[in-house]
């Protein structure tokens, strides 16, 4: 198994291609919580069927890729009262945030907004400060 | 019909590059957060990976009227940073940080991560929903 920073790089190289895809051919930006919010709330309706078939490609490739034994199965690391609150925060902050890790810290620093980059130092800021937390109450492997 | 199947090669494109690089692996994010504990670099190899060739790209749109299927590329960045930008990011960046999922990768983690990812996607499915029909109000 090669170091986990090259798999890192790879796989950010193939992220960053699917976001250059997405602009060049599309002319969309590759947010995930934008593709699946506007699918969700109906703000999306004029390209439902482009959302629905971004979607299934995420969902069936990485699928694929672990049913062929060419990638590994993670364990959850929070228990499921905290996983429901996580999943909650992230589903509201990013729609009220207008964006995640995809949309504002690939899509928008590459072209130096403004909003990314905060929006980005503001997660990874309150992401660290969750995790202390974690730590702090010993629930932090 | 062409927009479609890149949208499904750019989503396939996209879960492989979260897989390989451990994005849809919550102790590698964990890890990545845990900046105070037993930090791991490597979430940044991806994100400085993932930016490199989207930086490229937008130098590519920004000479072209509009993008290869005709469809009109995205407008200038907004520049204004309000309070729902930084009030969404901080309720982001906790829910992040407590399950180690983002949205790419909770969609990503679906098709094999079993009921604990099932469960993280469909919070965070209601939390669009919920958010959705209060900002209609």
């Amino acid at each position: 198994m090669e170091p986990d920073w090259i798999a890192g790089l790879i796989g950010g190289l193939m992220i960053g291609g699917a976001a250059a895809l997405f602009l060049l051919l599309n002319g969309r930006i590759m947010g995930a919580s934008g593709i699946l919010g506007g699918l969700l709330d109906g703000t999306g309706r004029s390209n439902n069927a482009e959302r629905l078939a971004f979607i299934a490609g995420l969902i069936a490739m990485p699928a694929l890729l672990v049913a062929v034994g060419l990638g590994q199965v993670a364990q959850p690391v929070a228990g499921l009262g905290l996983t429901v609150l996580a999943g909650l925060l992230v589903g509201i902050g990013t729609r009220l945030g207008n964006g995640c890790t995809s949309g504002h810290g690939v899509c928008g620093i590459s072209r130096l907004s403004l909003r990314g980059i905060v929006a980005t130092l503001v997660f990874l800021v309150s992401g660290t400060v969750a995790v202390l937390i974690l730590r702090l109450l010993g629930m932090v492997a | 019909m062409m927009r479609l199947i890149f949208a499904a090669m750019s989503g396939a494109l996209f879960g492989a590059g979260l897989l390989v690089s451990g994005m849809t692996d919550p102790a590698k994010v964990q890890g990545w957060l845990d900046v105070f504990g037993d930090w791991d670099p490597t979430l940044g190899f991806v994100m400085a990976g993932a930016i490199l060739p989207m930086a490229v790209a937008w130098r590519i749109a920004a000479r072209r009227a509009v993008a290869f299927t005709g469809r009109a590329l995205p407008t200038p960045p907004n520049p204004v940073i309000d309070r729902n930008l930084v009030t969404g990011a901080v309720l982001f960046g906790l829910g992040w940080g407590i399950a180690g999922l983002c949205p790419g990768p909770a969609m990503a983690s679906l098709g094999f991560g079993g009921l604990p990812f099932a469960v993280f996607f469909l919070s965070m499915a209601a939390g669009m929903i919920l958010f959705g029909l209060w900002n209609r109000r």
